[in-house]
């Protein structure tokens, strides 16, 4: 078969090969199959009469992706067994854009490290000696740290309440590391309001950033406007944004929308 | 050098080129961002009275040359919807259209008052939203008030949106008659539906949907060359258009404008300010100054 069936654009399905708890609300799902995409990208994974919601690629060969559990549709997920089938479409959105600098400082909160695995995996590919920074609340939300120290990445942790690596939050950590060395590039997932904080700290310092964003996904492909921050389509326009665009728009750390396009506080 | 400015119910466009109802229309920001993208007008999704969160997803699916979807009509209500067009009425270098959708004659009046009243230039009555999701589908007889209901409370011009149904040119006539300014024809086609083989299941989450973009473009053609062959008020000739060629084939059918949708997909949100150079070039090769010698050409 040839066409838009292998476009990415209809469902393809594959088996959950692998199953891994992260952490006790972020597993991650190891499928049979791969998928060719950049960093940065997003599937629409999709339960059959349930839903489909957006999850980056932490992995394309084999296509990975690690879910935390924080609604409907991840608990649905949550409850998938090796062997049976996921469907998914894809990929979506644009992907950092990755130059072949020298350094570059990965910064992801919560499952924002997601995103920063595939990263990881592709800059070493590229010869870049990547160091990344894990944020999470406390010791058991840290998610994908062995993941990372078995590609022989520099990992380092941050915990609100010092229960693993320093105790403070990964933008302190990012801070002191971009003093101590020269970072070529930034980049970043999580939640906003620590990039925003991030993008600040980068800004003083003459670093390039790029930042990953959410925003309520539906049509993946630029044309309902649902996912809008300002002016930009997350869905299409993004997820990845470098920072100098975010700094104009009004919506960037202060808005979001739900499914029906009323707008929330962050 | 052709002129390629328009008069659409007396509204003056810089070029024949519309944002439709449902792409890009969510919010002040983006719709200023499309005028930049070279738009004649732009007009902002369709809303009604309370916020509707629409269906779930898979809502658009992209089938190589179509799109296929079941937004059904997402939208924050009109409140907040007034105030971002209202917004975008302030910031927008282009003029901003409204669009409602009703459940009765009595809403849609309301809506479109409160839409107007927002500083609109005109105002659009979705009336070819498709059963499949969960609305009605306007009957003859209906078509009819809702326009007279509209046009006795708003001062605005009036367009009436068609779906692209059997009795599409009797509708368009009742609007007329009824005292709309402009048609917008058509709405997207079907429902149709896309099953996914592996587990048997229709992919989109109403199971069906309204399909739009290039591969219905000779459809809407034809259905656009029926209504500006049987009224007199402007059409905007809308389905499937993403080209200068296709929006010439609308013009020549008799539209006076032409709305883009799905062609922001396929072409890009640049997709405006390409159609509107590409008209131009033809019309420079072919020595026509203006749109005026080009319009209905077709129907002659
Ligand atoms: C580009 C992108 C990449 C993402 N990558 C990951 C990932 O790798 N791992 C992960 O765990 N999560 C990821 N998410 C978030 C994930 O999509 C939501 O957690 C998920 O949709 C929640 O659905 P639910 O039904 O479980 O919870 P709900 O209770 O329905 O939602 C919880 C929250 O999730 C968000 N959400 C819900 N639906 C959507 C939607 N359609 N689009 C965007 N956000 C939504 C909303 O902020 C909502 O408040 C990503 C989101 C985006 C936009
Ligand atoms: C995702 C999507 C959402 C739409 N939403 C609306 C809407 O809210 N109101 C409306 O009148 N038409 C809506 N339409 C129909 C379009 O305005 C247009 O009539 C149709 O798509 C055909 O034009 P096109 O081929 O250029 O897209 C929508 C179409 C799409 C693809």
């Amino acid at each position: 078969m040839s066409g838009f069936s292998e476009s990415g654009m209809l469902p393809r399905t594959a088996r959950i090969r692998e199953l891994i708890n992260e952490s006790p609300r972020v597993k991650t799902f190891v499928l049979d199959a791969r998928i060719i995409a950049k960093p940065g990208q997003y599937a629409m994974v999709w339960i059959p009469g349930v839903d489909e919601k957006p999850m980056s690629i932490s992995r394309a060969d084999p296509l990975t992706f690690t879910v935390a559990n924080r609604g409907p549709f991840t608990e649905r997920l949550f409850g998938f067994k090796i062997g049976d089938n996921l469907y998914f479409r894809g990929p979506f959105g644009n992907g950092f854009v990755i130059r072949a600098v020298k350094n570059v400082l990965l910064v992801g909160g919560g499952y924002g490290v997601a995103p920063l695995r595939f990263l990881a995996e592709t800059a070493l590919q590229k010869r870049m000696v990547p160091t990344v920074v894990i944020g999470a609340r406390t010791a058991s939300d840290v998610v994908l740290e062995e993941a990372f120290k078995e590609l022989k990445v520099k990992t380092f942790v941050a915990t609100d309440d010092g229960t693993a690596g320093i105790k403070g939050s990964c933008v302190d950590v990012a801070c002191s590391l971009m003093d101590k060395e020269k970072f070529n590039a930034v980049y970043s997932c999580g939640p906003e309001k620590m990039m925003v904080a991030l993008a600040a700290e980068c800004g003083k310092r003459g670093v390039k950033c790029q930042l990953s964003l959410e925003r309520f996904i539906k049509c993946g492909i630029g044309v309902c406007g649902q996912c809008a921050c300002g002016g930009l389509r997350v869905c299409h326009d993004g997820p990845v944004f470098d920072s100098r665009v975010l700094k104009g728009v009004d919506d960037f750390g202060k808005r979001t929308r739900d499914a029906s396009g009323v707008a929330h506080d962050l | 050098m052709a002129n390629v400015c328009v008069s659409l119910a007396g509204i003056s466009l810089r070029n024949p080129t519309v944002l439709v109802a449902g792409i890009m229309g969510t919010n002040a920001e983006l719709l200023c961002r499309v005028g930049k993208c070279g738009a004649g007008a732009v007009t902002g999704i369709s809303c009604s009275l309370e916020p509707r969160s629409g269906a779930v997803n898979p809502c658009l699916l992209e089938l190589g040359g179509a799109l296929l979807n079941c937004v059904g009509l997402a939208n924050p209500g009109v409140e907040a919807y007034c105030i971002e067009l209202s917004k975008a009425v302030g910031a927008s270098d282009v003029p901003v259209f409204g669009s409602v959708a009703g459940s009765s004659v009595e809403e849609f009046g309301l809506l479109a008052e409160r839409v107007a009243a927002a500083g609109v230039v005109a105002v659009e009555l979705n009336l070819g939203a498709h059963s499949c999701f969960g609305r009605r589908v306007w009957n003859l007889e209906e078509i009819g008030k809702v326009v007279e209901g509209v046009k006795s409370r708003v001062k605005k011009p009036v367009f009436v949106k068609l779906a692209p149904s059997l009795g599409l040119v009797d509708n368009a006539m009742v609007a007329e008659a009824a005292g709309a300014d402009a048609i917008t024809a058509v709405h997207s086609f079907g429902p149709g539906m896309v099953i996914d083989v592996e587990s048997g299941t229709p992919v989109l989450s109403s199971r069906a949907g309204g399909m739009s973009g290039p591969a219905i473009k000779p459809l809407a053609l034809k259905c656009v060359y029926d209504v500006c062959s049987s009224v007199e008020i402007p059409v905007i000739g809308t389905g499937g258009v993403s080209t200068g060629r296709d929006a010439l084939e609308m013009i020549m059918a008799g539209a006076t404008a032409v709305g883009i949708g799905s062609g922001v997909y396929y072409r890009g949100a640049s997709v405006f300010s390409r159609v509107e150079n590409e008209i131009k070039s033809f019309m420079n090769a072919r020595g026509f100054s203006s749109l005026e010698e080009i319009r209905g050409l077709a129907l002659k």
